[in-house]
């Protein structure tokens, strides 16, 4: 059973599913802000960003730091946190690959995946980064709450 | 200065999302920072002290790795640091081959009595086989590497080979390039080569590319292909193919060779280091002859290109120990074989963590090579370029021209036009046997060292031309019993 919750309002989920359908066949990827509370990662807004991995956009993703920067001023301006990160796998698996969980750095933020099937998002999977450190970091399945009240 | 700390180091520094400290350098601030929250420590850092490779730190909006003075730039109070860790994945190679799991091609009976020998290695057997069928490898240059090397991978099956070359068969060639016979001296390399391929196995398919390999096309043409084979004998070419290899995802079998010597290593795949972990910069231009200037024992190529085909089909095979982070070195005159190890540098301006060459440069210039002089061109480097006619006729016409070769005692053995013999190597010392009174022609095989020797004797006060083309460009347009070599 999943421990952790990423909670999610309906637009904004609809938006990066729709991100990896634009950026088909290559992976999409974007910053997920909203509030951490005991647990739950509360999103209220996804931030697109670019993926800088162009030599091998099919099967990489890369945000450049500036833009991460960028992103996080943003957040900080709208009293909001970095949450988690989200990005697309084309014609693979909404599952996270043993890059995704090497390149992963952010304890206890979620990495949300969407499997994009020719062109059309499929599954959407999150997965909490668990543990204190590089040598016992993992990822944990996430249950995702869609929330339709607000945003 | 403030410190903004990222989401996931919070729970280190009591939650705050930013952290304030007196300090007047980056380095400062950040010592500040680990003393006040020590648990922070192992997470910047690694054990040697180092920044951790996915740890990024900004001043403001600037790396602090670029900074010229790093973790010593001195910083103001008004000033932030940002601490960003790294956001990357994707989907893992082993998946992706695994997943598509496309059926791999059949043998016919004529293909299975053809590879009987390769089907009874329980190395490859017919699974091996079927994997050969179905790889694609493209070999840049059908010269001295690429001769054996195209032969034998379609002796062994490789189902697609796809051929780069612009040139034409040259009888100097031959020496060495055994893909091509005397009947092709004056024929495009690729259809020379297509002939020998098929007559050697008709079931393989051949792609053939009749350009240079440019940083326009590389992309373009990599694209459909599962290995890159580097037979090219220049440097600008050799960078172009490294870097399309690294920015593609392929590997890159490389091989070169020297006179005497060769070398041989796989480059650019995903574990093991790059042309340019090895070589950062290209030499400077004319410091490393190239076979036409410097000679090479035609049997040489053969050893190197079949050590490359060796990689090729391992490589496919997946079997043994590939040259992966191994430099073999190739000694033909004492016959050594040795070998260097190399480690993949993160700091590799095109396969490092943080990658400055992302998409292909243009190599001529990387490598200091100015675009060769337009063929009728009057002056290079303010030289006075002669062409041959112009001398022969200003030369009957009673011209005193002192003709100068700047070639070595060996050329001059194998063919000389009447120059007076000095190398350009000795010109220096031996200037002094020359006339300042008489305006000087140099020459040497093709026009590029006596190009150099005519910048140094202008220098020194003499009057020069230099004759476009050599003697290569005499024996072609006006004496054809001068051999060309």
């Amino acid at each position: 059973m999943a421990s952790s919750v990423l909670k999610i309002c309906d637009p904004v989920y609809c938006q990066l599913r729709e991100h990896g359908e634009g950026t088909y066949p290559n992976e999409c990827c974007g910053v997920l802000l909203g509030k951490a509370l005991d647990g739950v990662n509360e999103v209220e807004l996804a931030v697109r960003a670019g993926n800088t991995r162009t030599d091998s956009a099919h099967n990489r993703y890369h945000i450049a730091p500036q833009e991460l920067i960028a992103i996080q001023r943003q957040a900080r301006e709208r009293d909001l946190d970095i949450v988690g990160f989200y990005h697309s796998h084309p014609d693979h698996p909404a599952r996270w690959s043993s890059t995704d969980l090497n390149e992963a750095h952010w304890f206890g933020c979620s990495y949300v995946i969407t499997s994009v099937d020719k062109g059309k998002a499929e599954q959407t999977n999150s997965f909490f980064l668990a543990g204190t450190g590089e040598d016992d970091k993992r990822f944990e399945d996430e249950e995702i709450a869609l929330w339709h009240e607000r945003c | 200065m403030k410190i903004h700390i990222p989401t996931p180091l919070r729970q280190f520094v009591a939650k705050q999302a930013t952290v304030a400290v007196e300090a007047a350098t980056v380095g400062q601030a950040l010592d500040e920072l680990t003393l006040s929250h020590p648990e922070l420590k192992k997470h910047l850092y690694s054990d040697d002290g180092k920044l951790r490779a996915f740890v990024n730190v900004y001043l403001n909006d600037e790396d602090i790795r670029y900074l010229s003075e790093k973790e010593n730039t001195a910083v103001k109070d008004s000033d932030s640091l940002s601490i960003i860790p790294s956001i990357a994945g994707g989907v893992d190679m082993a998946t992706l081959t695994e997943v598509p799991a496309v059926a791999l091609p059949s043998l016919n009976n004529d293909e299975i009595a053809r590879y009987s020998r390769h089907l009874i290695l329980p190395e490859v057997g017919m699974e091996g086989q079927q994997k050969l069928k179905a790889a694609k490898v493209l070999c840049v240059g059908t010269g001295g590497l690429g001769s054996p090397l195209a032969f034998y991978l379609a002796a062994a099956g490789v189902g697609t080979l796809g051929l780069v070359d612009f040139d034409v068969v040259d009888s100097s060639n031959l020496q060495r390039q055994i893909i091509h016979s005397t009947k092709d001296v004056g024929r495009p390399k690729l259809d020379s080569a297509e002939e020998k391929l098929k007559a050697l196995n008709p079931h393989m398919n051949i792609v053939k590319y009749n350009t240079m390999l440019l940083s326009s096309n590389a992309m373009e043409i990599f694209k459909d292909f599962d290995i890159v084979a580097d037979g090219t004998d220049n440097f600008p070419t050799r960078y172009l193919v490294n870097d399309a290899c690294v920015l593609s995802g392929k590997p890159n079998v490389y091989g070169s060779i020297f006179r005497f010597e060769g070398q041989s290593s796989v480059f650019a795949t995903e574990q093991g280091p790059c042309y340019r972990c090895l070589y950062p910069e290209p030499p400077p231009p004319g410091l490393v002859p190239s076979c036409a200037e410097g000679g090479v024992l035609g049997i040489l190529p053969g050893l190197v290109g079949i050590i490359q085909a060796t990689e090729v089909i391992k490589l496919i095979l997946g079997v043994g120990d590939p040259l992966i982070g191994r430099l073999l070195l190739v000694d033909s005159l004492g016959m050594h074989f040795r070998e260097l190890k190399l480690r993949k540098n993160p700091d590799c301006p095109v396969c490092g963590t943080h990658p400055t060459v992302t998409k292909l440069i243009d190599y001529e210039q990387f490598c200091g090579i100015e675009p060769p002089p337009a063929k009728d061109a009057v002056q290079v480097n303010g030289i006075e370029q002669i062409d041959v006619t112009t001398f022969k006729q200003q030369q009957d016409a009673g011209k005193n021209y002192f003709l100068l070769d700047v070639r070595e005692p060996h050329e001059f053995k194998i063919a000389e036009i009447g120059g007076y013999l000095i190398p350009l190597g000795d010109l220096q010392k031996r200037v002094g046997e020359l006339d300042r009174g008489r305006e000087i022609v140099a020459h040497c095989k093709m026009g590029g060292r006596s190009q150099k020797a005519a910048e140094f004797l202008q220098q020194a006060g003499f009057k020069v031309k230099n004759l476009a083309g050599g003697i290569q460009a005499w024996s072609e347009q006006i004496d054809p019993r001068v051999p060309k070599y």
